[in-house]
């Protein structure tokens, strides 16, 4: 089957952990991350993760309210989306 | 693959920008509900609705959280209840029980419009499209999610000008039963030149004959999108302006075309059309107005408004047929005018007028949207201001349409609020010298010469 790949976005003010604290909710999720890149802008913190969502039991919808759940405790905003809405966007 | 650029511009148009997918809306033949019997009628069209559309909403929240694009409404679109309700309607009192019925089964479905109280009359009306149409301010008045639309003229037929007639009356009705909320049920009522059988978009959406027994029509949005992309060429010329708008409609579209084909695959029922346009809401920075004035007018309506308008139109349309593999609907800029924040401004400060609205419906979709005239404006010079505008669609070849509010008890001045995305709208002035003699005379207007093509 093709795997179908997801992006998280973590945007916000860079802060001690934050890439440690959504990598650890992925690991508990059984959701393996495939590339990491990231930048910081004018002290904003930028980073895109695409990973597999394939092995985790988990309801999609119930990992994007967690994950932005866990951004608002970080003070950042994390967002979950289906890869297929950037491919489609940007990608002929 | 992806890259971290290409992902932050997709979710800066989305916070940003109001990049959404304005609808999803699943059509359903109700042709198969025709029975002589209204009791049964009645039935069969509440079943087959809530059968076909059961998992509509849901599936649009769920398309929605997994791609983290808003899907603002998702609504439903049925046959011209016309041709449904013919058979067992005797009387306009029958067929108001069809609308409550399509309201009803809009509400246990769950979605915020459904869009069908139809007739199509371009060429002459049956007992039945007149008993409908004479139903339609009671059937308005008495529900609160039912949308109705009448298609008045085509480039093949030319204009059915008795229904024209009886149009400004129905309006006028329609505005009068409702006045104590500021003539509020105008707006969910539209009248067409050449109607589109697979238009997603409401209040002129309904399910053409020529369809499927269920499709899934999708409408984008963006004009915030094509504002922000023009920031960034502000002075260049217009090569580089129309190269920007395209590229912008091909990325907004595509979104639309994803959401479509996820939408006909987890229902399970055919997709039919992404819709092309760019439709504003009240929303700051969701206008099409405020397209027009990054272009380079002080307002919309200025001299220029109209070329600038078909610019937009047409590129946004070159983009986006390349990136939708079925395109339909209505597909080009809505220029409603309480509907667009840019487009209220742009009248209270005079810069925009009905005749200005008028010139700019030539050249975009889809008509004059959304206006609100004084409520004493007679019943024949409404019919005269729908006569127009149908002229232009049959001449060229477009669709047209008018949803216009005689807001009664209001004149110039004051103004009419809507609330939500259909936000509120100044009186606008109307032409006050008469047109009686014209719209009495009768008949219909014959079809142009350039429509026979055969």
């Amino acid at each position: 089957m093709h795997m179908k790949k997801t992006i998280i976005t973590v945007v916000g003010k860079d802060t001690v952990g934050i890439i440690a604290k959504v990598c650890t909710y992925l690991a508990n999720n059984q959701i393996n991350i495939l590339d990491i890149s990231q930048t910081i802008v004018q002290g904003f913190f930028n980073m895109m993760m695409i990973v597999d969502t394939n092995q985790t039991d988990k309801d999609f919808g119930a990992i994007v309210d967690e994950l932005a759940k866990l951004g608002e405790e970080i003070g950042v905003v994390i967002r979950c989306q289906k890869e297929e809405i950037f491919d489609s966007m940007h990608r002929i | 693959m992806i890259n971290l650029y290409e992902v932050a511009e997709t979710n800066e148009m989305i916070a940003k920008e109001n990049l959404d997918v304005r609808t999803i809306t699943l059509g359903i033949s109700l042709l198969d509900c025709v029975d002589a019997d209204l009791r049964k009628v009645n039935e069969k069209v509440y079943r087959k609705i809530t059968e076909t559309a059961k998992k509509l909403v849901k599936t649009g929240e769920e398309i929605e959280k997994e791609f983290g694009i808003p899907i603002v409404n998702k609504r439903i679109s049925v046959t011209p209840m016309a041709l449904i309700g013919g058979a067992a309607c005797r009387t306009s009192e029958d067929f108001v029980t069809l609308a409550q019925t399509m309201d009803r089964a809009a509400k246990d479905v769950g979605v915020n419009l459904i869009g069908g109280y139809s007739a199509l009359v371009s060429k002459g009306m049956t007992k039945a499209d007149e008993l409908l149409i004479r139903s339609i301010p009671k059937a308005l008045h008495t529900t609160e999610r039912v949308c109705s639309s009448v298609n008045l003229g085509s480039t093949k037929t030319g204009i059915n000008m008795d229904a024209v007639r009886l149009m400004g009356d129905i309006i006028k009705e329609t505005a009068l039963i409702s006045k104590d909320n500021d003539s509020m049920d105008c707006m969910k009522l539209v009248v067409f030149c050449n109607a589109p059988d697979d238009n997603p978009f409401m209040a002129g959406a309904f399910h053409g004959v020529t369809e499927a027994d269920a499709v899934i029509n999708v409408g984008v949005s963006g004009p915030g999108v094509v504002k922000t992309a023009l920031e960034k060429v502000r002075g260049e010329n217009f090569e580089v302006l129309c190269e920007t708008i395209k590229k912008t409609a091909f990325k907004v579209t595509r979104v639309g075309q994803l959401v479509a084909q996820e939408a006909s695959r987890r229902l399970g029922i055919p997709f039919g059309i992404v819709d092309l346009s760019l439709a504003p809401t009240p929303a700051i920075g969701d206008s099409v107005a405020d397209i027009l004035c990054e272009i380079g007018l002080e307002y919309a309506g200025a001299p220029g408004t109209t070329a600038a308008l078909a610019l937009l139109n047409d590129q946004v349309k070159k983009g986006g047929v390349m990136a939708s593999s079925y395109v339909g609907g209505l597909s080009g800029a809505f220029i409603p005018v309480s509907e667009d924040q840019g487009m209220i401004d742009a009248v209270t400060a005079g810069a925009l007028t009905l005749e200005k609205l008028e010139a700019m419906t030539c050249v975009c979709s889809v008509g004059l949207d959304m206006i609100a005239i004084p409520g004493d404006t007679p019943n024949t010079t409404i019919a005269g201001i729908i006569a127009d505008e149908m002229a232009i669609g049959m001449v060229n070849q477009k669709t047209t349409a008018v949803r216009i509010i005689p807001a009664i008890g209001k004149t110039l001045g004051d103004k009419v609020e809507f609330g939500g995305l259909f936000g509120y709208a100044p009186i606008m002035p109307v032409n006050s010298f008469s047109c009686e003699a014209f719209v009495n005379r009768g008949g219909r207007i014959p079809a142009p010469i350039h429509s026979f093509k055969n």
